[in-house]
């Protein structure tokens, strides 16, 4: 259980120093030793992390089994896969997962991954005032503190807002965005806010492809598209891999921006699976509930974080 | 014909044509950005020609008058000071805890070769992606049987376990960067690996801590859902989720006061950005942290 083939180089290497204290044969005891004492400092994140982040997930794991109620309940039992069950016969369930389906498809799929990639490909080639402009602009709406944004979009669809002023303006049909369309209102919000991200993503692997190959494509006479389809975007896949895999899972559990925007209404025309998940368990107070919906949100959000972490698989 | 002529005057234009389609092509990228810039800054505009406009209602326009009534209005201890010294509290103890946990964590994680780094490292990468708020139900339930929930102590822990994976994370990368060498040296004369890592690495990669911390206080101070599950007396409520009370509690939305309170809220975290992204000569791309 000890390292003791890794800390053999560690003693190698320090061996030759003329002052070095232990002697090179170190006893296997203290070799235990040293090694417990290197790992010393890893303890307080340790605990944390077990008690706090770890803990969590495995009462999770267990509450999503039993009946747990919030009030009026002096034991919870177990119940199976009972949660489970119910979710995938609950109406309001299976809206909630066809919602987060539109939401990420909409919202993180094409709208901030697409966005995103745009600006940062006009970015290398505009001119640098106006790059400097839009990419302040665009950052600023990321840096936004969640509910924030959620009051400035809110205030941006509602019937009074500026968008319909706009259309007003324009001679075009105005409406209740909030009411009439509430998943594609919160989608563009959710795009408003987190463009940034992809834009930042991509503008840092345009600027490693170097010049001369784009630049060979464009004297062969390969136009704006293919150079972007077939030059373009294979060398940048990785990236866009990881900027996929992280918009989703971030949208995934998007909460405040809706929250503040719809609440999930009207009626539950904009309730994303963390809204259901909050309604069922404090609103309805079914926590056994609720945190099955959660587990199942959980199980989906590992998943594409496994994809990611093979996405990065070399740089571990 | 036409092609003859054609492959004959290539090699005479093709320099100024290059150049021209490059103009061109600038002007058509600059057009497009400015276009995306002014759908992104009708939000913002919102917010800021609002906050001094005594007449404030929904839509962005020329404000009636210029007042700072609204921010007059705000800036009084239960609406404005409390929140935001409650948001300060809690993201600042948990930021402070994040970095000391982070930075210890991660010296032995660069510094020594055990075999159990990797598994430990992979583990991390994961939990960085896990969805915080898919936790949040089973984390208040918890809290409930541990006598933790209501209590800033409480929500200050959750708050740095959340963010500590990535914060080790980048830590590490970052570390990586500054040369084993110098300490090398410092352990022959006999320094201690804590003393190493506070006297000679945290001091060569200041940047690096500046990032970790300012990232860290940033995701918190705008984190809603979080103190919205573990916190109940409205005493103690950070500015993320006191912001609401302009909706409900107070009646009609008083939507120029609405608009001053965000950007006072607002405010802290974009400077925070401005200054490490200034730091690091514009190259802070989370992106580029992201990738390692």
């Amino acid at each position: 259980m000890t390292a003791a083939p890794p800390a053999g180089p560690g003693v190698v290497k320090t061996a030759p120093g003329p002052t070095a204290p232990p002697p090179p044969p170190a006893p296997r005891g203290r070799s235990a030793l040293r090694t417990l004492s290197r790992a010393l400092p890893v303890s307080p994140a340790l605990v944390l992390l077990i008690l706090f982040l770890a803990g969590p997930i495995a009462y999770c794991a267990y509450i999503a089994f039993t009946d747990l109620q919030l009030t009026g309940q002096a034991e919870d039992s177990f119940v199976g896969f009972e949660n489970f069950r119910t979710a995938f016969q609950d109406e309001a369930f299976l809206n909630a997962v066809w919602l987060t389906l539109v939401f990420t498809i909409l919202s993180s799929l094409i709208g901030q991954n697409t966005l995103g990639l745009s600006l940062a490909v006009l970015m290398q080639r505009a001119s640098k005032p106006v790059r400097t402009l839009t990419g302040g602009i665009v950052i600023t709406a990321w840096v936004l503190p969640e509910v924030v944004a959620g009051f400035l979009l809110y205030a941006f669809f509602r019937r009074e807002g500026t968008l319909n002023a706009i259309l007003d303006w324009l001679h075009l049909p105005s409406q209740n965005w909030l009411f009439t369309l509430p998943i594609l209102a919160v989608s563009f919000a959710n795009v408003w806010r987190g463009t940034a991200f992809s834009m930042l993503v991509y503008s840092a692997a345009l600027n490693e492809i170097p010049k001369e190959i784009t630049e060979a494509a464009e004297v062969d006479g390969a136009g704006g598209w293919r150079r972007m389809w077939h030059i373009t975007l294979p060398m940048i896949r990785r990236s866009i891999g990881t900027n996929l895999m992280l918009n989703t899972l971030q949208t995934l559990s998007v909460f405040g921006l809706i929250w503040v925007m719809t609440r999930g209404g009207p009626g539950n025309r904009s309730q994303t699976l963390p809204l259901f998940m909050y309604e069922q368990a404090f609103q309805k107070s079914m926590i056994g509930y609720g945190t099955a919906v959660a587990l199942l949100l959980l199980v989906v959000g590992s998943l594409f974080s496994v994809v990611y972490m093979r996405l990065l698989r070399t740089e571990v | 014909m036409a092609i003859s002529t054609r492959t004959l005057k290539t090699p005479a234009l093709k320099t100024p044509t290059l150049k021209s389609r490059r103009n061109s092509r600038r002007y058509a990228a600059d057009a497009g950005l400015l276009f995306a810039a002014a759908a992104f800054v009708l939000p913002l505009a919102w917010v800021l020609l609002s906050s001094v406009d005594p007449e404030a209602d929904l839509k962005v326009k020329v404000p009636d008058g210029l007042t700072f009534d609204n921010f007059d209005a705000v800036l009084e201890p239960d609406i404005t000071f409390t929140p935001l010294l409650n948001s300060l509290i809690l993201c600042g103890g948990a930021t402070l805890l994040t970095v000391v946990c982070a930075a210890l964590a991660a010296y032995p994680l660069s510094r020594f070769r055990s075999r159990l780094n990797r598994p430990f490292l992979l583990t991390i990468l994961f939990a960085t992606s896990l969805p915080i708020t898919a936790i949040m139900v089973p984390v208040y339930a918890l809290f409930v049987q541990v006598d933790l929930i209501d209590t800033m102590q409480g929500t200050i822990f959750f708050f740095a376990a959340s963010q500590l994976p990535f914060a080790i994370w980048l830590m590490k990368n970052f570390m990586d960067g500054v040369p084993k060498e110098l300490e090398e040296a410092a352990w022959t004369d006999g320094a201690s690996s804590l003393q190493s890592l506070i006297r000679i690495v945290l001091p060569l990669m200041g940047p690096g801590v500046a990032v970790v911390t300012v990232f860290s206080f940033v995701m918190m101070w705008g984190n809603f859902f979080v103190p919205f599950m573990l916190l109940l007396s409205p005493d103690q409520m950070p500015a993320s989720v006191s912001i609401n009370d302009f909706f409900g509690n107070r009646g009609t939305v008083v939507y120029g006061q609405l608009a001053a309170f965000s950007i006072i809220y607002s405010t802290p975290v974009i400077l925070l950005y401005v200054l490490v992204a200034r730091r690091l000569g514009g190259g802070f791309a989370l992106g580029g942290a992201v990738k390692g």
